[in-house]
């Protein structure tokens, strides 16, 4: 029996899609592999009963509830410690994302376990989890076997998908726990704050993205005149790198810690294409990619790459689709 | 205050990385780099000394891996630290993540720092949860891919400093307020690396580097190494075929234009 213990990540009263994600995953595994699928829950007061028993609509049969400090990873690893400690759960589960990989990683300290990040799939061997990862630049896939007492699973963002919710509610098990000393050396200030224009890139059919290639923030003029040759339902997207920069707004991100992305045309200028991007835009339609350097990993992904200086060709491009809309 | 810092040495960007069919693990013959984000810390580290909030006794460079890892050392003394540790030891070879974190947590202890810094991820293994690892072994708080932060001096000055830390994560931007001593690994975002100078470069290899085995820090050896990981990695398999896109150098950029139009006007999606 092989029981599972998933993380889920709430902000402002809703549960995390990727942690819904892993939970449904949870459940398919423990099903499995005889076992049962729980899940864990830190914060306050908006960690309703009403809300916690949704999570049973993705075939968790128990929530065990703490209350805890929000959006910070070592209260968290407190938390799944003293439920793992109490039930013995074999498996831990997270959804990916950044607070993910922080507790699986604390937890596995923690609990001298091992730890697979940015896990791609999950597969049972003689009983027991094995889980795949994808390294070197996705060129190969590594299998993750676990020895010991708790194996942790960390899935890259929306590697798990959400099953279709049941009418199933989850038991509420509401767990103290004796929160470490150095859990309280952290707090948070501001959470989710939001910088620059609130843009909307996840209606768009093309989306031109533009990343460190761009070189200043004004690069992204071109960008901008580019998707406006396209028209319509044309907008601009950005790399994580470049929002960090400051040259364009969070709400134009793509990847692990922005949004997820797939519209018909991914034009990506300047943009190398490292993982945590690419899991934000590989399901787009058509990808296009141009940037100066042959070896960038997004030529690994693109339908069509074109090595060459952005500078020269975003113009030029934009120049021939304006001219060939107006043919 | 302490600072210590965590390096690594990585495959050089242009050296193809690849698996040894004959372990099982990491080619890493080709290394001779130090991780490109560690040296994002080594500044962080540097610009918390030159700010004169706090005053910074020492920053100690603090590496694991094998004896051309003295190479990563120089590199970070180079570029600010006032000495390095190195943690070498053949029963150290083949630790996974937590397995590794445990024995730089041993090193860390050895030094007790008041705060340790580290680069978001290696550039080779694709990981950004060290420091997480390294955290909970050293019971300190921990926030990955910083990419603000602000040290603040204690007052009254027996308690100690705090650090206020930015960072985007799952809903946005996180302003997170930590009272040291912490682990904090930062992102590429936050700050712009110096070039050593030649001086620097010539002085690092008289620095003192003080080298450790597993044994002289009190690891314990039933968990490190490949027998002592509890994630064991032999199978490799190829990810399901992609069709290969197509590629054009741009030579003629009139001519490129024409060809990405062509391409996007038989897709229909101009």
């Amino acid at each position: 029996m092989a029981d599972v213990l998933v993380y889920v990540l709430h902000y402002e009263g809703a549960f995390n899609k990727n942690s819904l994600g892993a939970v449904s995953e949870g459940a398919k595994q423990a099903a499995a592999t005889g076992g049962e699928c729980h899940a864990v829950v830190v914060g306050g007061d908006d960690l309703s009963d009403e809300l916690c028993q949704t999570v049973g609509n993705y075939g968790a049969k128990k929530v065990f509830r703490a209350k805890g400090a929000e959006g910070l990873a070592q209260p968290v690893i407190d938390a799944m410690d003293k439920v793992i400690s109490d039930h013995g759960h074999s498996y831990a589960l997270f959804g990916g994302g950044l607070l993910g990989f922080e507790i699986g990683a604390g937890l596995a300290a923690r609990r001298n376990a091992g730890v697979t990040m940015e896990v791609i799939n999950i597969k049972v061997e003689d009983g027991k989890l094995v889980a795949e990862r994808p390294i070197l630049q996705d060129s190969k896939i590594s299998d993750s076997h676990y020895r010991g007492d708790l194996g942790i699973i960390i899935g890259r963002i929306n590697a798990f998908e959400l099953a279709p919710p049941t009418a199933e509610a989850a038991e509420i098990v509401d767990v103290d726990v004796d929160y470490s000393p150095w859990s309280s050396q952290a707090t948070m200030v501001k959470r989710g704050e939001q910088r620059g224009a609130d843009v909307d890139i996840e209606g768009a059919d093309i989306l031109v993205a533009g990343g460190r290639g761009l070189g200043k923030a004004e690069g992204f003029e071109l960008a901008e005149a580019l998707a406006a040759a396209f028209g319509g339902n044309a907008a601009v997207a950005a790399t994580r790198a470049v929002v960090d920069a400051g040259w364009y707004p969070y709400a134009a991100q793509i990847g692990q810690t922005g949004k997820t992305v797939s519209p018909k045309l991914y034009l990506a200028a300047g943009i190398s294409g490292a993982i945590q991007h690419k899991v934000g835009m590989q399901s787009s339609e058509n990808i296009v990619a141009v940037n100066k350097d042959a070896n960038a990993p997004i030529f690994e992904f693109s339908d069509l790459g074109i090595v060459g200086d952005l500078n020269k060709i975003l113009p030029k491009l934009t120049a021939a689709i304006k001219a060939k809309k107006d043919s | 205050m302490k600072i210590c810092v965590l390096v690594k040495e990585v495959p050089d960007a242009a050296v193809e990385k690849r698996i040894d069919p004959s372990t099982g693990r990491m080619d890493r013959s080709g290394e001779r780099n130090l991780n490109p984000y560690d040296t994002h810390a080594i500044e962080a580290a540097m610009q918390i000394r030159e700010g004169g909030a706090v005053e910074v006794d020492e920053i100690v460079a603090v590496t694991m891996g094998p004896g051309t890892a003295t190479r990563a050392l120089q590199k970070a003394v180079s570029l600010g630290a006032d000495r390095s540790l190195h943690l070498t030891d053949d029963a150290l070879a083949g630790s996974d993540v937590a397995a590794t974190g445990y024995a730089l947590a041993k090193a860390l202890e050895s030094e007790s720092p008041d705060l340790v810094l580290l680069g978001q991820q290696s550039d080779d293994g694709e990981c950004y949860t060290i420091g997480a690892v390294v955290a909970d072994h050293l019971k300190m708080p921990s926030l990955t891919q910083v990419i603000k932060m602000d040290v603040s001096d204690s007052d009254p000055p027996t308690t100690p400093a705090t650090l206020t830390c930015e960072r985007q994560a799952e809903y946005g931007y996180d302003t997170v307020q930590i009272t040291l001593p912490a682990v904090i690994s930062v992102g590429d975002a936050i700050n712009e690396p110096r070039y050593p100078s030649l001086k620097a470069i010539m002085g690092a290899k008289k620095k003192p580097l003080q080298t450790v085995a597993a044994g002289d820090i009190g690891i314990d050896l039933s968990l490190v190494g490949g027998e002592g990981s509890r994630v064991q990695c032999g199978q490799f398999h190829d990810p399901p075929p992609k069709s290969a896109g197509q590629i054009i150098e741009d030579e003629d950029t009139d001519e490129t234009v024409a060809q990405i139009v062509a391409w996007l006007d038989e897709r229909k999606l101009i």
